[in-house]
């Protein structure tokens, strides 16, 4: 796949300066490109929606996530739970608005970690080079050997429940990927004549790594993450759903449609409502995520 | 490219043992002990009994020890007995489970191969128009929904609404229907995106147009001279795409009562049974490593381009 990013095209400097002639930054000429896709703005309201019903779940939920009510068991939707009640006699609705919580955390939080160790691994082993790289590479190889959500399902249960050994888990394994795409990044630029250049001018290790390649290696590193995001919201849902993920009582859309999908027959709207956010929000991170790759690369149709 | 499938046989055993003493090392690290009492918040087992189970499992030993004795009985076959199932050895688990799980896994793959070179190449021969949306929006979906939210909408629809086939079970090919397409969907998704990119670039070059040039109908155009060329990059594909069935098989065979590996994966994991945990992830390990390689072999023997 040519998935060749537009700043490892050679006449960089000279895109550049043309652009700013005409008053266009590269970045503002992918967000353009990004505005114009209607698919990937039709993900990004959901995705807005979504955080904001996680910002303000406090407010906007009905009813307490934990309140229980033994007199009215499994509901079907009616006028005073919108969405019905669940094997306890919860609120759906306000556990739903409380899952969306979560499923945004994880995915931010366990980005954020898989960045933080994913980059600069990558980068450290791509610019050192010699036997660094070799050592960070063959330990990448074998990280890579193991079957992701294999090995997340393994930390979990090792660590037991809870969001931040979800944290734990998804940035210990996820880093892999990022760092692989990081290092094959650095080390086509480092090659660069604007690199030696710098160097010429007498750039240390630090300022060359951190301003002259790092930035230019940084779309593959972006798209990585838009679609990370969703990877760790379906690893959560995937967790809680076979028990291993988010501590109950807090609600998580995985864990709503492992423990509904047992009586799927007799009360469907237990299952069906968190089944349904979370393939809503898988499909607007996926769509939001090709529109982001699809901007930050013109050259890939 | 017999001596680089010799050295790539051997890289395996370094990786395979990497890998289990990965596995190992987690299991031990971690706070918790499979001396625990199963059942949440019930007494400890007293001083004496657990000393005596730790020593029948040979759990009371200095830990480079434990990895040893594993080794030395793994490579002979012998996985001990299951910490959760005392009775059964780990191994005669494995053997009756895993034919089925390989099995499931076999015919969706197939199915997602061959779904997923149909809609790529639909895609691509109708480029932008009706079968171009339909395939392209099939395959999102595919990618993007886990299998166990698709499992949910399959079996509403198939089992309840259209009584077509059952909502579980594994007797006969009725039961085989919903967990295979569940399974498939995913890495058909991404066949068939990844057929359509393919497709397209192939159906540019030169030599496609020559076919054309040269008075060719368009199907052997499309099935002579550019599937054969655009589904060698798709070859690199199947290696992950091994990866995704086996692990997402977990879940579909819970969901529709498979009675597969998968069971027993989260089971020994979330149970603490030592050897039923290594005895797992080692023969997922084993069958992936050992279909890269397989793949990586056929990338070669497809694009004489490839030296090794």
């Amino acid at each position: 796949m040519a998935t060749v990013s537009p700043t490892t095209a050679p006449p960089l400097s000279v895109t550049v300066a043309r652009a700013r002639e005409k008053g266009t930054s590269l970045t503002r000429d992918a967000l353009r490109r990004l505005r114009r896709n209607r698919l990937a703005m039709a993900g990004l309201v959901v995705i807005i929606f979504l955080a904001l019903v996680a910002i303000f779940a406090d407010v906007l939920a009905p009813y307490s996530y934990t309140k229980t009510n033994f007199s009215r068991l499994n509901e079907p939707p009616s006028r005073e739970h919108p969405l019905g009640t669940d094997q306890i006699g919860r609120d759906l609705l306000s556990r739903m608005i409380y899952g969306a919580r979560v499923s945004m955390l994880v995915g931010l939080g366990a980005q954020l970690i898989v960045v933080s160790i994913g980059v600069p691994v990558g980068a450290l082993s791509g610019f050192i080079g010699g036997r660094t790289d070799l050592l960070l590479t063959r330990f990448i190889d074998v990280m890579y050997a193991f079957p992701r959500l294999l090995f997340v399902i393994l930390v979990m249960s090792m660590l037991g429940a809870g969001l931040m050994n979800i944290f734990i888990a998804i940035g210990l394994t996820g880093w892999v990927g990022i760092a692989r795409q990081t290092r094959a990044q650095v080390l086509s630029i480092k090659e660069k004549e604007f690199v030696d250049g710098a160097r010429a001018l007498g750039s240390g290790f630090t300022r060359l790594l951190l301003r002259h390649v790092l930035p230019n290696a940084l779309t593959p590193i972006v798209v990585a993450v838009t679609f990370g995001i969703p990877e760790a919201i379906f690893t959560e849902a995937a967790l809680s759903f076979i028990g291993v993920g988010i501590n109950p009582p807090t609600p998580s859309w995985g864990q709503m449609v492992g423990e509904g999908q047992q009586y799927l027959r007799s009360y469907w709207h237990l299952c069906v409502f968190p089944s349904i956010a979370i393939a809503g929000t898988m499909l607007s991170f996926t769509f939001f995520g090709d529109g982001v790759r699809d901007a930050l690369d013109p050259k890939q149709n | 490219m017999f001596h680089y499938a010799i050295r790539r046989l051997l890289w395996l055993v370094p990786t395979i043992l990497a890998m289990a003493l990965v596995t190992f090392t987690i299991m031990h690290a971690t706070p918790g002990s499979p001396l625990d009492p199963i059942a949440e918040g019930a007494n400890p087992l007293s001083p004496e009994a657990q000393k005596n189970l730790a020593v029948l499992y040979g759990l009371d030993k200095p830990l480079y020890h434990q990895f040893g004795i594993f080794l030395w009985k793994a490579v002979r076959g012998d996985f001990g007995n299951s910490f959760v199932y005392k009775t059964r050895a780990v191994r005669d688990i494995i053997v009756t489970t895993f034919p089925i799980s390989l099995f499931l896994g076999s015919m969706a793959f197939s199915l997602a191969v061959v779904g997923g070179l149909t809609l790529g190449i639909l895609a691509a021969t109708h480029q932008n128009k009706g079968w171009d949306y339909l395939s392209v929006s099939l395959a999102t979906v595919g990618v993007a929904i886990p299998n166990f939210v698709l499992a949910v909408f399959l079996i509403i629809l198939f089992s309840f609404v259209i009584p077509l086939f059952p909502t579980g079970g594994w007797n006969d090919w009725r039961n085989w229907v919903l967990p295979t397409v569940t399974l498939a969907a995913g890495p058909m998704g991404i066949v068939a995106r990844f057929t359509r990119a393919s497709m397209l670039e192939v159906i540019r070059a030169d030599y496609t147009r020559t076919a054309r040039a040269k008075g060719l109908g368009e199907r052997p155009i499309i099935f002579r001279h550019a599937l054969k060329n655009a589904f060698i990059p798709i070859v690199t594909l199947l290696g992950p795409m091994f990866a995704a069935v086996g692990t997402g098989s977990f879940f579909v065979e819970a969901i529709f009562r498979v009675p597969g590996m998968g069971k027993f994966f989260v089971e020994s994991m979330t149970g603490r049974d030592y050897p039923m945990i290594m005895a797992v992830v080692l023969t997922y390990g084993v069958f992936l490593s050992l279909m890269n390689l397989v793949v990586d072999l056929a990338y070669g023997l497809l694009d004489p381009r490839i030296r090794y």
